[in-house]
Order: C-alpha cells, then structure tokens, then sequence
C-alpha cells in the first residue's frame, strides 16, 4: 500500500504549512478589522467584496507563494506610507521617505523606472545567456508590482484626503487604469515565468508594458493626467470595482499573448531561436494567455452589461466601447475555434494574435481617442 | 453552413460590420447628416441604414446567419458531444491501443490468479487517485481492460457555451424593434416626424401599454406629470403610452467642492390606479426604480423653463437709461417694439437655456484647475428680417488676469466659436462706470468740455518759461473734438480708418500712437465727468486706472461688433430644471443574462476542464500491461502528465 503515497497527489489543504495558515489569518483579520471600523459606509456588495477579496487572495497566495509574499508586502509598504501622511496630504512632499520613496505619486514613478529596469536586464540576460541577470530581471519585475500596487493603494487613500466624498479606488480614468494594465501584465508574466521558466520571453512582454509606462509617464507630464479627480456620478458603482479590474486581466492576458507570438514568430524564423523557449512552450503559453484572456473579458464584458442596465438603462446600447468589446471578444472567439475544433497551430495563430493586440489596443484606448460615446471618462 | 469555416467567417463579418457603426455617429438628427454629406450621400447612406447599423435589416440578418450556423452546429453535434461525454470507449481493443501515439507496454514477472488481481486493484487505486472514472470489460483472449475517462464535462461547454449564444439572442431580439419594424412595414405603424406635444401625435403613432418592449424618454420640468414615453426612430419618434403616471417633485444636482457635477437625483411621484397611495421614490443615476416592468432612468436634465429678470442697456445711446425685461427659458419677448408690439426696430428675444454653473479653465496657461464662474443665459435675438445672432451672457463679472469682467459672446452661426466682449467693472463690481463712460463718449455735446479740460492740462503742464500760464490752445481742442467725434462713430477701428485716409503712410505710427494717447486721456477726463455727475469720488491718474480706461475703450470699440445695441445684464433668476427620465421595459433581459450565466460556465468548461482517457490492458497470457493514454486536446499539459503516469505506473506494475 505505501507504494500510493508516491502517485497520489495531495490536495491543497494537505499541501499548506503555518505560514500560509497565517497569511490566511492576517488577510481574514485584515478584513474584519477593515469591516469593524468602515462597515458604516460600505455596502452589501462593498462587504462581500471585502470578504471576497480575503477569500481569494488566500487561495491565490496559496497557490502561488511569491503572490503571497507580494500581498504581505505591498499591504506593509501601504500601511507605513499611510501612517507617514498623519492624515494630511500636504505632507507627500514635505515628508522625506513620502516624497522621494512612497507617497502614490513616487512609487508609481518607481514602478515606471523599475519595469523599464527590467526590460533592459530582461534582454541583457537573454543576450548573454545569463541565469543570474534572468533572477535580477525577475527581482525587478516584482519590485516593479510592489511599487506599483504601494502606488495604487496609496493612492486609494490619498482620494479620500483630498475630501470624504472624493475617495474612490483608483481604477477611474485612463490613467490609473493603465497603472492596472502594466500591474496585471507583469503578474500574468511572473505566473508563466515560474511555471514554464521562460526568463527569455521577460523582454518581450516588457517591451509592451514599458509602451505603456511610455504613456503613462507622457499623460503625467504633459497633461497632469496624475491628479486626483472626483467620480462623475455614472463611475459611483460598486460595478466598477469588479467590471474594471476583470477587462484589465482579460487586455493584459491578450498582450502577453501578444508579446508570446512576436517571440513564437521570430523564433520560427530562426531569429533567438537557439535562446527562446521551445516552439511548444511558446504555441502552449500563447493558448493558455488567450484561454485566461478570453475568459475574463467575457465575465468583464458581462459584468459591464448589467451595470449598464443599471446605470443606462439597457444592458447593450452598441456604444463604442461596447462594440469594439463584441469585436475583440469575436477576434478572440474565431481564434480560439480555429485553434481548437481546427487544431490549427503555427505562424497563423501567431500573426492573429499580434494582430489581435492592435484590435484590443483599439478597443483599450483607440475609442477614447477617435470615437465619441457613453464611455467618456476615459478620454484623453 | 454548420461548418467551421462558415462560422468563423460570420464572426469576422459580424466584427467587421460593426465597426462601421462605431465610426459613424449613431442615431443623430438627420440634419447633421445632411451638413456632413451632403444632399447625395446623405441619401445614399440612408438606404443602407447607416445611422442606425446595429437596427438595419442586413446586420439583423448577419446575426440571423451566425444564429442559425451555431444552432445548426448545436443540433448537428450535441449528440456526439454527449455520448462522447458518457461513454468510457470501452471497445477499445489491443490493435486499437496498438495505434496509439501515447503508449507504454511493460513486461510484469507473472500475471495471473492473486497477482493479477492485485496489480488490477493497484491500477484501480491509482485511476481513482488521479480522478478518473473507469469501467472494466473483459476481452475474448481473457485479458482485462480497464477503460478510464475524466474531465469529460468538458464536452458540456460545448453545448454550453453555443446555447448561450441562442439563448443571448433570442433575449436580444425579444428586446429590439422587430415588431415594430414588421408593423411598420404592413403600414399599421409609422414615425411621427413632427414637433407636436404628445398627447395630439396620432394613434397610428403611438404604441399601446401592451407593447412588450421599448426604450423611450421623457422630460419633465420639475412639478409637471406625464405618462407618455417618447421613442426615437430614425429621423422621427414614436409615443409609447405608460401604464402609470410619472410627476417630477423636484431635480437636484449635487456638486463637489472643485464644481463637478456629483450627483443627479429627481424626486419622482407614480400615480396609478392600482396603487392605493402615489408611490414617491428618489431616483438616481445607478439607482432606477422598476415599477410595472418599467425601469426609470436618470438619464440626463436640461431647464424646465427658468425665469429670467434682465436691465437693458442700450450700448449705442447716449444716456445710460436701462430697461426692464422679464422671460423664461423657452419662451420669446420683444425689445425696441413700437406700441403695437412690432415696428422696424422690433428684436425678437428667444431664450434658449440657463446654467446655473459652468466649469471653465480661465488660466492663460490652460493649465490652472477649472472652477464654477457661476450662471449664464443662451438666447437668440432675431430682427425683422428673420436673421438671428446667438448670445452666451454671464451673470456675474469673470476674473481673468487678475481683473474683473462682464463677459458676453455672440455668434452669427452655430458653427462659429463666440466672439466675446469683455467689460469691466468697477470698485464696487458694477458695470455702471463703463456704462457711464460709454454714453459720455457717445454725446457729442460733451466733447468740447472734454477737450476744453484737455487742454487746460496741457496748459498746466507746460508753463511758458516766465511761469505764466500758456493760452489755451484752440486747434488743439478742435482736434480732440474731432477725434473723439470719430471714436463715437466706430471705436479704434473708425480712428483707423480715419488715419489710413488723411495720413501719409511714413507718419501714420506715430499718428495712431498721439491719437491713442489722446483717447486716453480724454476718457479719462471723461469717466471722472461722469463719477463727478454722480457724485462719486473721482479717479487717480495711475496704472491702474490706466488700464481700466484701456480696458474701457476696448470693451468700447468692441461693442461696434456686438451686432446689436441691446446688452441684456441678467439681474435675477428663478431656477426651474427638468429632468430626463428613461423608460425601459425589457423582457429580455433575464433571457440575457442566463445565457450570459452559461457562457461564462461554458467557456471555463471548455477550456480549464481537460478531457483525458486512459487503457490499461492486463494480458495474463504474454505478461504485460499495456497502457494508453489520449486527450481531445494534445498540448503540453497532456505531454506531461502521460509522461508522469507513464512512470509512476511503471513503478506500480513492475516489481523491483
């Protein structure tokens, strides 16, 4: 009979230690604590968020130790900034750790000098073979998300400094959301780096979150784009805080897809080929990013549907946004059939999904840009 | 057409189609069709339904085509798709394993009697472990074959994941127009095009309350009741009658400290029949209220017909005498009319809308955070002739560079930006010193005092070099006359003109250079003539009363392109607003998102459930195992768990 042990896998619960117990616990208590002391403002859906999110960052973290880790971290980092304000918000830039290190606006700038960081080791480690720059790259890309998320979180906190009613979580404009794109794509990455250890694909998905650091960094010195502004009264739902988040998983899964293919295409050509992944590694992780995508995007758009009906009294009205939403789920629906009822694989599937990118770019920001219509808050 | 390749096209199509209607603005009047293509296009475009795409005939039948494909598929291979999910493909035989790409045969010591039974129960164990279902069927040579299946719910996304898409469109097209197109097309219905009140539209446009579905809005001014809908179509609207009655008690807009807009809420009433007191509800965007099936939206506001008290002045005469006048938004008065409420200087006064806030970026920069300069007024002054100049007025002066201003636009068209005059103020925020500055300088009778005055200063200035005070100088107070004559005509731009004609070319700087300066001063004088008349403290002669005469005789010169004498300083308001309600029923909605509940479990079916089977072959006879492994799906999960299994069954069967 022991000759079972060697085969049978565990389960999950088997597979915990007490440090995962204890992340557990403090994330539950973090919860209750949050509830016992705001539970005033916060509604039904609100509360069910909350104790939703302890719920699922437990598992995720369970699943994925270093996720752990960062949640740990990022929720530290957060809560020393916020103790540094003593509520006041003038004191981001009088204060000197708050204003060279972790008041929002700075570790957001660190996110940005850390992801462009990242990229350049990312390619050095690639060029010279490298394993030990591969782990600094890696290192930096989750320095990078801790900075990020510090960023995002102060931020959350910062709104409500500017006046009780303000406060909001930052995924309202353009701005923070492209915060959020760069944030989920490295993290999509960092999953497939552990799980398939392909450090040599860092650059490439890189180079599409640096683009967007690119735009970030251009929307916060020309236009200002980084100051805190009230929510318009359709952006006060509690759909925001589950609509957004799901379509940033679903754009960051299809530009690491993206990212993926333009590898899979060079290396079938013969360009790195000898220092990439393996044409199957590549074929398999660009399906896996287009499953996760495809599946978010759908939940996203459908999670948009109902606030819709909510906010505008119909759950389609073919705006814009929404109909570019259909086109790239269609994009996305055609490839994946032709994938797997055709079982079609190679160069095609490849250039779909580069092509993809655009279509989904278009979507993301291209109807903010050229087109007029309900979703206006995202305007450039 | 239930083929792949048929349905990925109508997906492409599908996609393709749609775009065009995100780049064409969708559902706009008509009219600015017309301007943006003309006459030609604009008609072209039409018949192929261009400005309401998603509503046109042939992007219904796309769908229809999609729909039937994916139906078809649905019918053609749920039966494959379910026996493929029950089935343990117990047939499979040794020749068929034989064939397998994933196989592995190990040679056991001996096979037979308790050492075939306890390899059997090993494997069972090991399937039941790795969670797999099995059944066993024994082969005519006597070998046993264990047949295993997991993860073959997969097979339900399929049908999951495509009935949802008929079900999605069947909730859709219970809530779109198709019957009203159909009756439309038997001529029982048709668009009303005219602007009439609701209740005089004819029956032939109007929809009963037993329509199932519609769209429709309605606007209320705040305490006036309606139960009727208005539905666009096209270039025209249809009335849909409500099962109730909806009053509006009140319409609120909150804002935030920095003047945006915070919240939009309308107090409604509903009054029924059925309900035994009027049900009174808060209505909010993001916070319907659903009552009979119908959902009411906040959806926009606009004014419900504010009243309005204005002074008029007339810019161009020479006293400072106001006029009263009172109106409303959306209503029409008269200015400059004769007894009979008409005459050739007769101005109609067509009152457009009022904001009670505005949010503008005053900052030179554009770079300085936008604030609330308070209320303005949009209205129209039409003359005899029917021609019309649109004006935006301000309540109150606007800070711009430090200093206050009376702003007032005026354009001739829709399409021009405004054209603004800017007056400014006094101490006191009052525009009553450039108003009395302006009729000074318009009175020719004032002109020799001003001139005289002038001249005296000259005098004082310049003593003759015994100290005796200079004669006054004639020619000169007869060309300050002359020039201020001329300023009266047409402000600084008259001047020019003046120079242009009289003097050479060479000489004309400095000539426009004195003549300003001149102007100045004589305004001056002027503005403390009229202070003086008024009994108020007299001004100083420094920068900054230079630069409240400078901006004095700008605003002077500009009124000469204000296109009317008539400038209408709005004194008081009474705010009425009207809200904009949308009405929706939509009984497909709950069809809709079943469907949606479905994909969504469809998808994770298909793609996270993975499909895997496994043989195992006990043959007694020769002393092997034989183990095959396959997956609808070959990637690289499968690779590596085959290769797992592979050896951990090997462990397993052979002895060490």
């Amino acid at each position: 009979m022991n000759k079972v042990i060697d085969y049978q896998p565990k389960t999950l619960l088997q597979q915990l230690n007490w440090q995962d117990w204890l992340y557990a616990i403090l994330l539950v208590a973090g919860a209750v604590f949050a509830y016992a002391k705001y539970a005033n403002y916060m509604d039904i859906y609100e509360v069910v968020f909350l104790f939703g999110a302890a719920v699922v960052f437990s598992y995720l973290g369970w699943q994925w130790k270093a996720l752990g880790k960062l949640v740990i971290g990022v929720a530290v980092i957060s809560l020393f900034s916020i103790s540094l304000y003593h509520g006041e918000q003038a004191r981001a830039t009088q204060t000197f750790l708050l204003k060279f290190l972790i008041c929002s606006q700075s570790a957001i700038m660190w996110m940005n000098v850390l992801f462009v960081l990242a990229m350049v080791t990312y390619w050095f480690a690639m060029f010279k073979r490298s394993v030990f720059a591969g782990s600094v790259a890696t290192a930096l890309t989750w320095s990078a998300a801790l900075m990020g998320f510090v960023g995002l979180m102060v931020r959350w906190y910062e709104s409500y400094l500017i006046a009780p009613e303000v406060g909001h979580i930052p995924i309202s404009n353009l701005y923070e959301v492209f915060i959020l794109f760069c944030l989920i794509t490295a993290l999509l990455y960092l999953h497939y780096e552990k799980n398939f250890n392909t450090k040599q694909l860092g650059g490439f998905v890189l180079l599409v979150i640096n683009a967007a650091v690119g735009f970030i960094l251009w929307y916060t010195f020309d236009r200002q784009a980084n100051n805190i502004q009230p929510l318009v009264p359709a952006l006060q739902s509690y759909w925001m805080k589950i609509h957004v988040p799901a379509n940033f998983i679903g754009y960051g899964a299809f530009s690491l897809a993206a990212s993926v293919s333009a590898a899979y295409l060079l290396a079938n050509k013969g360009i790195l080929a000898s220092r990439l992944p393996k044409l199957e590694v590549l074929d398999d992780l660009m399906y896996k990013s287009i499953a996760v995508g495809f599946a978010f995007f759908t939940i996203a758009t459908i999670l948009g549907a109902i606030w819709a009906a909510e906010a505008w009294g119909g759950y389609w009205s073919w705006d814009p946004k929404e109909t570019w939403a259909l086109i790239v789920w269609l994009n996305y629906a055609a490839w994946l059939h032709l994938r797997m009822v055709k079982g079609l694989r190679g160069p095609v599937l490849a250039w779909w999904a580069l092509i993809g990118l655009i279509v989904t770019t278009f979507a993301f920001l291209g109807v903010n840009m050229f087109l007029s219509g309900l979703h206006s808050y995202g305007t450039l | 057409m239930s083929s792949m390749r048929f349905a990925v096209s109508m997906l492409s199509v599908l996609g393709i189609a749609s775009i065009i209607g995100t780049v064409l603005k969708q559902n706009e009047p008509y009219s600015n069709y017309i301007i943006k293509f003309g006459q030609f296009w604009f008609g072209f475009f039409e018949a192929l339904g261009l400005y309401d795409v998603y509503h046109s005939s042939w992007f219904l039948l796309i769908l229809l085509f999609l729909i039937t494909s994916c139906s078809l598929c649905i019918y053609r291979n749920s039966p494959l798709m379910v026996k493929e999910w029950r089935t343990f493909k117990e047939q499979a035989t040794e020749k068929s394993l034989n064939a397998f790409s994933h196989q592995e045969i190990y040679t056991v010591s001996a096979l037979e009697n308790q050492n075939l039974a306890n390899t059997k129960q090993q494997l069972l164990m090991f399937l039941k472990a790795k969670g797999f279902k099995y059944k066993f069927k024994t082969q005519t040579d006597g070998s046993e074959l264990i047949a295993a299946k997991a993860g073959t719910h997969q097979r339900l996304g399929y049908i999951f994941t495509h009935s949802a898409m008929v079900i999605i469109f069947f909730g859709g097209l219970l809530d779109g127009n198709l019957p009203f197109k159909v009756q439309e097309m038997l001529g029982v219905k048709h668009i009303e095009t005219r602007d009439i009140p609701g209740s005089k539209v004819p029956a032939i446009s109007r929809l009963s309350t037993n329509n199932p579905s519609f769209r429709g809005n309605m606007t209320l001014p705040e305490g006036s009741s309606d139960n009727v809908a208005f539905v666009r179509v096209r270039d025209g609207y249809l009335v849909q009658e409500l099962p109730f009655r909806v009053a509006l008690k009140d319409f609120r807009i909150e804002h935030y400290a920095t003047g945006q807009p915070k919240s939009f809420e309308s107090d409604i009433v509903i009054t029924d029949s059925d309900l035994k007191a009027p049900l009174t509800k808060t209505i909010s965007v993001n916070h319907p209220l659903t009552y009979k099936g119908v959902a009411i939206y906040q959806s926009d506001f606009q004014d419900g017909g504010t009243k309005l008290n204005f002074k008029v002045w007339n810019l161009l005469a020479k006293n400072n005498a106001t006029q009263k006048l009172d109106g409303a938004i959306f209503q029409k008065g008269i200015l400059g009319a004769d007894v009979n409420g008409a005459g050739a200087n007769a101005v109609k006064v067509e009152y457009n809308d009022f904001r009670k806030f505005n949010i503008i970026n005053l900052s030179a920069d554009g770079k300085g955070k936008p604030h609330n300069v308070g209320p303005n007024i949009t209205y129209k002054l039409r003359d005899a002739q029917g021609q019309a100049r649109e004006y935006v007025t301000y309540m109150q002066p606007m800070q711009i560079d430090g200093k206050y201003y009376f702003i007032s636009g005026m354009r001739e068209t829709v399409q021009e930006d405004f054209l603004y005059l800017r007056l400014p103020v006094d101490d006191d925020l009052s525009i009553n010193g450039f108003m009395n500055l302006r009729a000074i300088l318009l009175d020719q009778a004032n002109f020799e005092e001003i001139a005289h005055r002038l001249a005296q200063n000259v005098a004082a200035k310049n003593k003759a070099p015994d100290g005796k005070a200079l004669p006054l100088n004639k020619p000169f107070e007869n060309s300050v006359v002359q020039l201020l004559k001329n300023f009266a005509k047409g402000g600084y731009n008259e001047v020019a003109q003046v120079i242009e004609k009289n003097v050479p070319e060479k000489e004309r700087e400095v000539a426009a250079k004195a003549y300003i300066k001149m102007i100045n001063l004589a305004a001056f004088e002027a503005y403390n003539m009229g202070l003086a008349a008024n009994k108020k403290p007299l001004l100083v002669n420094n920068a900054e009363t230079q630069a409240l005469i400078q901006d004095c005789l700008n605003g002077f010169s500009d009124m000469f392109f204000y296109g009317t004498p008539y400038f209408l300083q709005l004194e008081n308001f009474e705010h009425k607003e009207a809200s904009g309600l949308q009405l929706t029923k939509s009984p497909g909605e709950k069809w809709v998102y079943l469907g949606s509940a479905l994909l969504v479990l469809g998808i994770f079916s298909m793609l996270y459930i993975r499909e895997r089977r496994i043989w195992l072959l006990l043959k007694p006879s020769s002393n092997q195992v034989h183990f095959g492994m396959s997956s609808n799906r070959k990637n690289l999960d499968f690779e590596q768990e085959f290769s797992l299994y592979r050896e951990q069954i090997r462990n397993l069967v052979v002895s060490k």
